[in-house]
């Protein structure tokens, strides 16, 4: 005799449940999305959430990647491989190429993050997309919290947040006006802790750079940044070799890493349990500019 | 480990921003950054306290006004359970955002000041909570310390809210005395109050049995997406995805499509790779079934003798959401399940007043955080249950067509 006790599920399957209908509620509701895949962990769970959802049907949707020029070799390494694997659609929607074409204006100043706001935002209107899948999640930031599933972009691709549709129970609105999009996040549930438990899980490919490795750094703003060609060190600022690991990864030259000897899943799902600093805090250079940083970026129709 | 979803509402006087802090910093779901931020942010405000409220305040056109005006999000984790907390602030639009936090949540939290006593704002937050159905209540009692940890305060307290609820649906209640700015009674049990035998509040959060509330013997399985690979391996597979409402299903039970109220057997059910012998609430599945009937989004696989209730007459309470009021002739689109329609607003039959639980039959309009018992007639037959018994077959949003935006939610009588 079974009990309601037996009818339970993990808290990693009730959000993989909410994900994958949030995934099949956007494709059958709306005419083209598309995922924005960055090759970090969060959009690697988005895909693999993507790929359960419509199994055995291949994707029904692209993946778009703002390539900024400045991505971690490794990185797009794993994209390739996902790409291959799914034999899914890859647009790359380039930075470079958008200050070429005069799309953006690249003044010295602004970070390569920043622009790839224009970038996302002309890739998406140019290809037609109607929503586009992100990888945010509520715990990253206070900005993030009240943000919805569907999260309703203007004709300008912005982000008002007086202005958002109330979202009950699992009856998402999908309505769009001619030239608005909307953003989906598939994770808004889910916790820095819980995508890692989730990777480890289902063993999925990530970019090696997760992983402890022997990497030449050194120190900028109480950060350990990557050598390279592209970030030139500054006066004082000297390199070293050490054992790092990414906890994010975006722009390489904003993107700092911690010194960590954690080689294994297990061993970073330890580490990010005990971890005392959020993950934007300790390694992005471009959410610490001011108290309101992310706010800013989002109401202009960042990811 | 299993996911509790609740629900807080009170304002900030009542304490629940530093209850929250409280909860989230020692469960260790605040980082050290975030603390530092939320010191130095105090000290620059002249305040000689760490203010645990502004953790949880958002946005900067926020903490300009020093408002909250919408449902955020919290995340945090115990080694028995994970916790999504749904805080919606007390005043600002109180209705819109308590009736969407609480729709999901297992659990309602409402907090009182005990040298105030219960107010007309805690009454009016129990009212939405077990209007929405939401299984489990818990008053916390706060600022116990204020009144010397008097047990005659918090029993005055106790009785008229326990009376108060019986006019009330309120399966499951529980009464905490405790401080959060003290600690008493949030984690740990209070030194302070030993006339007090029941659980912490984190204790009731961990240990409060939800594997019940939901219902596994109507089955309900709204068909949200139909899989069709088209390709060489899987030639001739067709799946039907949806998550499921209600009910166990397994392979080989016979069951019923809606609304077309053809039979077949349930021929395999496939999560991702993999076949499971049975699916229940809330798992997302794919459902094959023996005959090659014609089934598409919107459609409702349930059991031959136990089926939800076709219908164009939906009558439901409505919680209105938007400034331009609710008349009877309005037409609206309506999202019910997986199953779009349009609808026509017949009669507003009452305005539910929410302090007093008067019904004002006199009016003819619905105005911005209102709520009322509503009848509509939609272009299509919804597959519906009354919203006490399924929460998800039970519930609708309207939408307004010109704008796009979710003007009404309701709920089935």
């Amino acid at each position: 005799m079974q009990t309601p006790a037996d009818y339970r599920l993990s808290h990693l399957d009730e959000l993989e449940s909410e994900s994958i209908h949030i995934f099949r509620e956007v494709v059958a509701e709306l005419e083209r999305p598309v995922l924005m895949f960055s090759g970090g962990k969060d959009s690697i769970v988005m895909l693999r959430l993507a790929e359960k959802a419509f199994h055995p049907a291949r994707l029904p949707f692209p993946l778009l990647q703002v390539d900024t020029g400045l991505d971690f070799p490794e990185v797009l390494a794993t994209r390739d491989a996902w790409v291959e694997r799914l034999g899914a659609n890859l647009v790359v929607a380039s930075v470079e190429e958008a200050i070429a074409t005069g799309i953006v204006v690249d003044d010295g100043k602004t970070s390569r993050n920043r622009m790839q706001t224009a970038t996302l935002l002309d890739a998406i209107e140019t290809n037609g997309f109607t929503a586009a899948f992100g990888g945010g999640r509520r715990d990253e930031e206070k900005a993030r919290a009240k943000e919805r599933v569907y999260s309703h972009r203007d004709d300008f691709g912005q982000w008002d947040p007086k202005n958002q549709r109330p979202e009950l129970w699992s009856l998402y609105n999908g309505r769009l006006h001619e030239g608005e999009h909307m953003r989906v996040f598939p994770l808004s549930n889910w916790t820095e802790l819980d995508i890692w438990h989730y990777i480890a899980r289902e063993r999925v490919e990530i970019p090696s750079i997760y992983f402890a490795h022997r990497r030449r750094v050194f120190e900028r703003d109480g950060m350990l940044l990557t050598e390279s060609p592209h970030n030139p060190c500054r006066d004082g600022e000297v390199v070293a070799e050490r054992t790092v690991r990414f906890r994010t990864v975006g722009d390489l030259t904003l993107t700092g890493c911690v010194e960590s000897a954690a080689s294994t899943l297990e061993e970073i799902v330890e580490e990010v349990a005990v971890a005392r600093v959020t993950e934007r805090g300790a390694t992005r250079g471009d959410d610490r500019f001011s108290e309101a940083a992310m706010e800013d970026r989002k109401k202009e129709g960042y990811f | 480990m299993d996911l509790l979803r609740f629900a807080t509402a009170g304002s900030v006087d009542d304490g629940k921003s530093t209850l929250i802090g409280r909860l989230l910093l020692d469960s260790k779901a605040i980082f050290e950054d975030q603390l530092e931020a939320v010191e130095a942010t105090s000290k620059t405000r002249g305040y000689d306290y760490t203010d645990l409220a502004l953790l949880t305040d958002g946005l900067r056109s926020e903490r300009e006004q020093g408002i909250t005006i919408d449902v955020a999000y919290r995340y945090f984790a115990t080694p028995r359970r994970k916790f999504i907390i749904a805080d919606t602030p007390g005043h600002v639009q109180y209705t819109r955002n308590m009736v969407t936090g609480a729709s999901t949540a297992d659990l309602g939290l409402v907090l009182v000041d005990a040298r105030q006593g219960l107010t007309e704002q805690s009454r009016r937050h129990a009212v939405l909570l077990s209007l929405l159905r939401v299984p489990h209540l818990v008053l916390a009692v706060n600022k116990m310390d204020l009144v010397d940890y008097d047990q005659e305060v918090f029993e005055r307290i106790r009785q008229e809210f326990v009376t108060f609820t019986q006019r009330l649906n309120v399966p499951d209640l529980a009464v905490i005395p405790l401080s959060a700015l003290k600690g008493d009674n949030v984690v740990t049990r209070s030194e302070h109050m030993p006339w007090y035998e029941g659980s912490s509040l984190m204790h009731h959060l961990e240990n409060v049995h939800i594997a019940s509330d939901r219902d596994l013997r109507d089955v309900r399985f709204p068909v949200q997406y139909v899989v069709r690979p088209k390709s060489d391996d899987y030639h001739d597979y067709r799946g039907y995805a949806g998550r499921v409402a209600s009910g166990v299903l397994k392979p080989g039970d016979e069951v019923m499509v809606l609304p077309s109220g053809l039979t077949s057997r349930i021929a395999g059910i496939d999560v991702f790779d993999r076949e499971v012998g049975e699916a229940f609430p809330p798992m997302s599945v794919v459902v094959r079934l023996e005959d090659d009937l014609d089934v598409s989004r919107g459609d409702m696989i349930c059991r031959v003798k136990n089926a939800p209730e076709p219908t164009q007459d939906v009558d439901a309470m409505v919680c209105w959401m938007t400034r331009e009021p609710l008349r009877p002739r309005q037409k609206l689109a309506i999202k019910h399940t997986t199953r779009g329609a349009r609808a026509l607003v017949k009669d507003i039959q009452y305005r539910l007043d929410i302090n007093s639980l008067h019904r004002d039959t006199e009016t003819r309009e619905l105005g911005l955080n209102e709520i009322g018992r509503v009848t509509l007639r939609t272009t299509q037959q919804l597959l519906v249950d009354p919203y006490e018994q399924n929460r998800t077959t039970g519930s609708f949003i309207l939408i307004d067509e010109a704008t796009g935006n979710t003007v009404g939610a309701g709920m089935i009588n």
